[in-house]
């Protein structure tokens, strides 16, 4: 072990006084054991996370290009000021956020509402619930790219409906501003269920004798949605809310399938930015101090997360 | 808080009898509920039938217009196209669908033999800052692929693991692990700590006790676990179309994605491929549906 010599002269006194306490070198023994079971994994995420991290935030104070080669000159906070100062940049921020809020928030509306409905049938839940959770498994890849098909202004079926319909047709992927809501109509499509697979866990653990007292009270239907329901899911919710914000905050696949972050740059989020700018600008320097700004973000966010998840194992 | 995942996709009917819901409602209002709940899962369900639709398609009926929903001819040939060169041979798209099957299973058991003694030791002993320790391992899973891949990038060209197996597993493994760790420890909890107790009384080893008396019980649980690890790194595509370019590495993301690279796509082929890819996906995930919950949640949200 690590530090032996005190240890011995330990024994040593329990031996003295008491019968050898076999509890005494178990516990020494599972220090060991715990830290040779643990230290490989964290080895692993040291080398492959941590490592790659600070090395990205000691190139994000240099001017280093990863083509251009060369010697990192060091330029201190050149890149974080140029970042926060540039009118790209705060125009990507917004076209982020609009987009984490509207896809967000209408995963939360729908997913809770389906979870509801499903919560309130007797019959067929489980066949129900499996074909919700359907879109949540598949690849991004698959989706976007299906996605891309379907909304197809020329022969996508669904500009194909609308025609039969009598609507106008949409040109769904290469207008700016409908690009970004496709953009969030299909990440709702996808997510959709993973608040209400969280919602339906939630509901379903909702006591049924306190909607039985409700009844007996004669309380109203919105009356108990609101006093039982809402309070004891909600902070499930919250969670699904929040893990699923810094998902979509960080998302990069879907937007770079459907849209490429066409066109013009409406559907380009900050993941697709910092892209750009590492692997088709090579200013790894810059895209370095951006990548670092938005791990902040992220690590302000899964604070939240983690704190709230916290509440809810103790509570 | 008490989240039954058994429960919530049970499906049994419920044991209890009619919820007083629908006795205040009646019947009219269920009968809307049922429709409302039918309408949206045909629009959830609607993308998946148009792309095996599609798969099965001939060329030329893919792109009708107005698209047709019935009464195509059948055909095969896309499936064939997904697994066979024009040629003759094996198709890229096959070698992929195999490097797709290697990089995921060997990231699967590197994050799971590495995951499951590290839960176990967080489940059991007390190990300075527990807590901190086990949040700081899930809030690494959290970070941008886009911003990770960048000195990944750098770091992999210096050691030579660009464009190779061996680095994705790699870094998938390490993707992966967090996830492990967190839902394995749930697991390991669940196995009362007494049983090695009383077999370290019959003399075993803390070790041994882990291997022949706890390791076993935890077997189901380890199965989950990887099947959702397996399910993660099949479907990643940031770490594997920056990390990887040539043919015979390539996994079957950044391949499929691949197909519309040209001026003329082929949308039954692409379809075909993602059915194939799909499905797999589709059967592991009915058979770990019971830990839907804590997968997805990478293990943060269980009982």
């Amino acid at each position: 072990m690590s530090d032996p010599v005190p240890l011995r002269t330990d024994a040593v006194q329990v031996a003295s006084a008491t019968p050898p306490a076999p509890g005494r070198s178990r516990r020494l023994s599972d220090r060991g054991l715990a830290v040779a079971f643990i230290s490989p994994a964290l080895l692993l995420l040291l080398a492959m996370s941590v490592f790659p991290l600070l090395w990205a935030l000691y190139l994000s104070f240099t001017d280093y290009s990863a083509t251009r080669g060369g010697p990192a000159h060091f330029i201190g906070f050149g890149n974080y000021t140029a970042i926060l100062k540039s009118a790209q940049v705060h125009q990507r921020a917004l076209t982020t956020l609009i987009y984490v809020v509207g896809a967000v928030g209408l995963q939360t509306v729908l997913g809770f509402a389906i979870a509801y409905l499903i919560s309130r049938r007797t019959h067929g839940r489980g066949l129900l619930t499996t074909l919700f959770l359907v879109p949540m498994m598949l690849s991004p890849v698959v989706v976007g790219l299906f996605w891309r098909f379907m909304l197809d202004a020329q022969f996508g079926v669904i500009n194909s409906m609308l025609g039969s319909l009598g609507l106008g047709q949409v040109e769904w992927l290469t207008r700016q501003r409908t690009a970004l809501i496709s953009l969030i109509v299909v990440d709702t499509w996808q997510w959709t269920p993973f608040i209400m697979l969280i919602a339906l866990a939630g509901l379903t653990a909702v006591p049924k004798y306190l909607y039985e007292a409700a009844s007996i009270d004669r309380a109203s239907e919105w009356f108990r949605f609101r006093t039982i329901t809402l309070p004891l899911v909600w902070p499930l919710l919250l969670i699904a809310v929040l893990f699923r914000a810094i998902e979509a905050f960080r998302l990069f696949d879907l937007v770079y399938i459907l849209t490429s972050g066409g066109p013009g740059v409406s559907t380009e989020t900050l993941s697709f930015h910092v892209y750009k700018v590492a692997f088709l600008g090579f200013n790894t320097g810059t895209a370095s101090a951006y990548g670092i700004l938005m791990v902040l973000v992220v690590i302000v966010l899964t604070q939240l997360y983690l704190r709230y998840l916290n509440k809810l194992k103790e509570g | 808080m008490a989240v039954s995942v058994d429960e919530a996709v049970s499906t049994g009917p419920a044991r209890d009898h009619t919820p007083p819901a629908r006795r205040v409602g009646g019947r009219g209002r269920s009968v809307l509920e049922i429709a409302l709940l039918t309408v949206l899962a045909v629009v959830m369900l609607f993308p998946v039938l148009w792309m095996i639709e599609t798969s099965i398609k001939e060329n030329r009926d893919v792109y009708a217009i107005p698209a047709e929903f019935f009464g195509f001819k059948v055909t095969m040939d896309h499936f064939k196209d997904v697994f066979v060169a024009s040629g003759g041979g094996r198709s890229a798209l096959s070698v992929s669908f195999l490097n797709s099957v290697v990089v995921a299973g060997a990231s699967t058991v590197l994050a799971t033999t590495l995951g499951v003694p590290a839960a176990w030791a967080y489940s059991r002993f007390a190990v300075k800052a527990k807590k901190d320790q086990l949040f700081f391992i899930l809030s690494t899973r959290f970070m941008p692929p886009v911003v990770v891949v960048i000195p990944i990038f750098l770091m992999y060209r210096q050691v030579g693991l660009i464009d190779s197996k061996l680095g994705l597993i790699l870094i998938y493994a390490a993707y992966n692990l967090p996830f492990t760790i967190w839902m394995m420890k749930g697991f390991v909890d669940e196995v009362p700590a007494e049983y090695e107790d009383a077999a370290m009384l019959d003399g075993y080893t803390r070790l041994q006790a882990f291997w022949r008396f706890t390791l076993p019980l935890l077997v189901p649980g380890i199965a989950a676990t990887a099947v959702f690890a397996l399910i993660f790194s099949w479907n990643e595509f940031v770490f594997a179309i920056f990390l990887t370019s040539s043919d015979n590495v390539r996994t079957a993301p950044p391949a499929i994605a691949g197909l519309i690279g040209g001026t003329t796509v082929d949308w039954g082929l692409v379809a075909a491929a993602s059915v194939v890819f799909a499905l797999p996906v589709l059967v592991f995930a009915y058979l770990v549906r019971k830990h839907l919950v804590a997968g997805v949640t990478l293990g943060a949200v269980r009982r």
